[in-house]
């Protein structure tokens, strides 16, 4: 057994130990051999399969392709890596590289979606006239030069800014009472009110045209903007109570403490402290109701000219936009379309940001 | 000092609590009020979307009966109308969808949570949240514009070489020189493969939350046993977020039943009562009411409007199932989804 | 390197089953020896050139107040430590020899070879007893034959002294158990994987007397076949369980180390160092 001991000087206090110089040393989990094995399995499934395919399969394309590939792939491997280890790493590794396949084919198609409506929006908003005019007596085949979809954009703006009227009190309304009162009462709301989030975004537009325009409330912006407002209350009144309910009770307690009553508690020290996660509420739901097609097209209807007033006149907004000129069917609509689609992305991306950036407390933590 | 040891008192009668007023301020008064209206009104203003629905349906239901449960054809003309292939081709569309994305949900949800590196994950996990932010008309145009000749062809070999399937028959010869693309185009197929792009971010997004939460002293305990990444995954992951899988898979497909714009644009609307979803032709619930409202007269209206309760009843179950099994697994107390 | 797994046609008892856990290793206590072993945790040094034995079939307490280090360096003796993002090491752990982490090691087999019981009890929930104990065979790919293998949890349980409690009702779930039983659970759990040595992280502070008493018998009883190493608070039980003791300190805003390593007896009586003996007298810590 070895003994360790640091002498003590003869003053009685120890002397302070120099620090030793070490690098910490670098752990390698994935040896030679195994990155190896992976490059080799790659390599030899790809020549066999290019070898083989045209005569194996009836090669339709590059899908089937890099299909027979991946499998044929994971055969070599699984033989490579069995060879040298025993059968729980053999399937360990077989699985990490399912998952990063899977996360592959994942990451790919989001992004695609991403780039291809920006690559084929392209050539309709470098015309500044997609931004300030509308199609108003414009011709769905008429050059990109004439038209735009400012009514399309405008309508957004309006209709969303109306339902976000509505929907931000009365969401957090119910989420403070779903979060601060106890009882039967509120936690039968909450369970309808969970119940309500998922409603498809047509039986909403259905419920405002069945219930309101059938008895002669006109087809406008107004319409689409309750019936967006019936979507996106209940996702705000969700998140709401959420972020609510995350504030530690030791706060409400020390205001009870020092004599204040619910409704200050709740105004003063409540809802502050969720501010964040109130705000992220609201823009979920906003985020919500932009995307909305079907709502716009039943409460609404496409519109070709700006209109300001939403109560008079049908409105159009950026995804109707793009579904009615989608069935069109006329290429340089269908540019038009892809425009818009680029903008309404960059208008969800701005909004999540925002979420993102108002997520974070003054400290910058989440 | 004698040590007196004190009589026993007259027994005194159990305790018993006392009423305690609140004793409330006006301010308070107001406030328990005002948010209780609020409260129960949003609560009467969402149900009754469900409510109207339903109510609207009674003349519909009282006009065809059941038969409106089991007529294929949607001829308002001819007074023959029926959801039954309606709600056929909606499940077709929503089976595709969840068929793709669950396992693609759940490896992606694994990997953020236990392979990404580091400094990965922070933007994985956000670029999962904005994909499903991202509104369903763009996944439509995907779906339609970049997917479908793909697609089309991937379909026109999986009938090709497993027609013998009903599920996987069209009715031309896949193996024509020239073969007719105009029966692969606007498939149940297709569809379901541009609602599987919003199904996926939607249940990875609850999958991956869950997965986060798995204890770390379970994950270190299998670990020291010597387990490999994947026999952790297997022992506590798992088991641990088997209600957020089940949970974020029966919120994507509730999202997958009701979907609306991205199915309207791909599919061309046909009425028929056919496993084939590879072959041309279908349709779902909301594409059928987006589609017919506008040259609905009063009954018409009122057969969209009962396909829509319809729609709502199962939405509603599949949604409030999913609430339940999340709120009822380990993984489920702290989750917000 | 992996002990292999004897097949035996038909079990006879507890001694057979010793017999497969413990394999062609021929379950000796290894010998553990930490050479110069430095920590760092995101940049910051947290452990100073620590050198340890650790001989067979003895069993090492590490003592010294909270936070010099004692559960990292323990961490790193059996390759937990890496598991940590930020987390860097240096030196060498060797076993029977051989530094665990040779490139090319592989860290299962390290966990496989030097087991790890830790503070909080952490049994695995959605399994049975029964499952539990066998959960680290299943986990390591070993294959055990039906009869084999309840031989092997009888076994296992009795060596962790939990038997005569659980024994009729091996099928309940791995959570129904108080602290102290889930806690000897997990001991057996790391038995049935059949270590070398078994590594205590802090085992009995979540426990109360009447459970450490029975883990503190264990101890005693495993130490002739598995090397043991205990970080413990309690410097009683420290005095009580081990033949040699180790004294952690980490000076305000310097990395831990080792003050004064040798015999249970020195550290406690006559220490050579006086932060030591300040420790062990009790007046900080």
């Amino acid at each position: 057994m070895t003994t360790t001991t640091v002498h003590a000087p003869a003053t009685g206090r120890p002397a302070p130990r120099a620090q030793t110089r070490r690098a910490p040393r670098r752990i390698r989990v994935l040896t030679f051999d195994d990155w190896m094995s992976l490059g080799g399995s790659l390599l030899s499934s790809l020549a066999l399969v290019v070898v083989v395919y045209e005569h194996l399969v009836d090669g339709s394309g590059t899908l089937g392709f890099l299909v027979v590939w991946y499998l044929t792939f994971l055969a070599i491997y699984a033989g490579v890596v069995a060879m040298s280890n025993p059968r729980p790493i053999v399937v360990d590794r077989l699985v990490t590289t399912a998952l990063w396949a899977i996360s592959g084919v994942v990451v790919f198609a989001l992004s695609t979606t991403l780039v291809y409506t920006l690559a084929r929006g392209w050539q309709a908003f470098t015309h500044l006239n997609f931004f300030t005019r509308t199609m108003a007596g414009v011709s769905p085949t008429a050059p990109l030069t004439q038209g735009g979809i400012l009514h399309a954009i405008v309508g957004t703006f309006i209709e969303v800014g109306i339902a976000v009227l509505i929907s931000v009190p009365l969401g957090i309304g119910t989420a403070v009472y779903m979060a601060e009162t106890a009882g039967r009462g509120p936690r039968f709301v909450r369970t309808v009110v969970e119940a309500m989030t998922a409603l498809p975004e047509i039986l909403a537009g259905l419920f405002v045209y069945a219930l309101l325009i059938i008895h002669g409330f006109p087809k406008s912006g107004m319409a689409a903007a309750i019936a967006m407002a019936v979507t996106m209350t209940p996702i705000v009144a969700r998140a709401g109570e959420v972020s609510l309910r995350v504030v530690p009770g030791g706060l409400r307690e020390a205001s009870y403490a020092l004599g204040a009553s619910r409704f200050r508690t709740v105004r003063k020290v409540v809802l502050p402290s969720a501010k964040a996660g109130l705000a992220t509420a609201t823009i979920l739901g906003v985020a919500r109701g932009v995307g909305e097609t079907a709502v716009v097209l039943i409460a609404s209807g496409a519109s070709t000219f700006m209109a300001i007033n939403p109560v008079k006149n049908p409105m159009n907004s950026l995804p109707l936009f793009i579904f009615t000129a989608v069935k069109t069917g006329e290429p340089l609509q269908i540019q038009r379309a892809f425009g818009a689609a680029s903008v309404l992305l960059a208008i969800v991306l701005a909004l999540f940001v925002a979420a993102r950036v108002f997520s974070r407390d003054k400290a910058g933590n989440r | 000092m004698a040590i007196t040891v004190p009589e026993p008192s007259p027994p005194r009668p159990a305790p018993q609590p006392r009423r305690v007023e609140p004793g409330l301020e006006p301010s308070d008064r107001w406030f328990q009020a005002g948010s209780t209206a609020i409260g129960w009104s949003v609560l009467v203003i969402t149900g009754a979307v469900g409510v109207f629905l339903g109510v609207q349906s009674v003349p519909t239901l009282r006009h065809y009966g059941l038969n409106f449960f089991t007529t294929v054809e949607w001829n308002p003309q001819f007074d023959r109308i029926g959801i039954a292939a309606v709600l056929l081709g909606t499940v077709e569309v929503a089976f595709v969808a969840m068929v793709v994305a669950f396992p693609l949900a759940l490896g992606f949800a694994l990997f953020i949570s236990d392979y990404a590196p580091r400094w990965a994950k922070g933007w994985l996990v956000s670029a999962i949240d904005l994909m499903a932010a991202v509104p369903s008309i763009i996944y439509g145009l995907w779906g339609f514009y970049l997917l479908k000749p793909h697609a089309i062809n991937l379909s026109r070999w999986l009938s090709q070489h497993f027609g013998w399937f009903p599920l996987f028959h069209v009715n031309t010869d896949p193996n024509a020189a020239v073969w007719q693309q105009s029966q692969y185009t606007s498939s149940a197929f297709i569809a379901g493969l541009a609602v599987s792009m919003m199904a996926i971010p939607l249940a990875c997004a609850v999958m991956r939350a869950v997965f986060d939460q798995a204890p770390i002293g379970e994950r270190e305990a299998a670990l020291a046993l010597g387990g490999t990444r994947w026999g952790v995954i297997r022992k506590v992951v798992l088991p641990f977020g088997k209600g957020g899988i089940i949970g974020g898979s029966m919120l994507a497909l509730g999202r997958a039943l009701g979907e609306t714009a991205a199915v309207a644009i791909i599919l061309s609307p046909a009425y028929l009562l056919s496993p084939r979803i590879l072959q041309s032709g279908a349709q779902t619930t909301s594409a059928l009411i987006a589609g017919n409202f506008g040259s609905a007269t009063r009954s018409q209206l009122s057969a969209l409007l009962t396909a829509g309760f319809v729609l709502f009843l199962i939405t509603l179950a599949v949604n409030s199932t999913a609430a339940f099994v999340i709120s009822r697994s380990r993984s489920g107390a702290s989750t917000e989804i | 390197m992996t002990g292999g797994v004897s097949v035996l046609t038909r079990s006879t008892g507890p001694e057979v089953a010793r017999d497969l856990i413990v394999g062609a290793a021929a379950g000796e206590p290894a010998r553990l020896d930490a050479v110069e072993i430095s920590a760092w945790f995101n940049g910051t040094q947290v452990l100073d050139d620590v050198s340890l034995s650790m001989p067979p079939a003895t069993v090492t307490a590490l003592i010294g107040p909270s936070g010099c280090g004692k559960s990292t360096f323990l961490r790193i003796l059996n390759r937990m430590h890496e598991s940590v993002p930020g987390a860097e090491l240096a030196g060498e752990v060797r076993l029977n020899g051989v530094d665990v982490y040779t490139a090319g090691s592989r860290v299962t087999d390290t966990r496989k070879r030097i087991g790890m019981v830790f503070q909080k009890p952490n049994p695995f929930p959605a399994m049975s007893i029964a499952q539990n104990v066998t959960a680290g065979l299943e986990l390591t790919g070993k294959r055990i034959s039906k009869s084999d293998r309840a031989a092997l949890i009888e076994d296992c349980l009795v060596r962790a002294g939990l038997w005569t409690e659980v024994k009729d009702r091996l099928d309940r779930p791995g959570s129904a158990l108080s602290g102290g039983q889930q806690q000897r659970l997990c001991i057996a759990r790391s038995l049935a994987v059949g270590p070398e040595v078994l590594l205590m992280d802090e085992p009995c502070s979540a426990l109360d007397p009447t459970s450490t008493r029975r883990i503190e018998e264990t101890i005693s009883e495993l130490k002739s076949e598995i090397t043991i190493v205990i970080v413990t608070h309690n410097m009683q039980q420290a005095a009580r369980v081990s033949e040699q003791t180790a004294f952690f300190l980490a000076e305000a805003g310097q990395p831990g180390a080792i003050v004064e390593a040798g015999t249970t007896d020195q550290i406690f009586n006559s220490p050579v160092d006086p932060r030591t003996a300040d420790y062990v007298h009790g007046r900080f810590g």
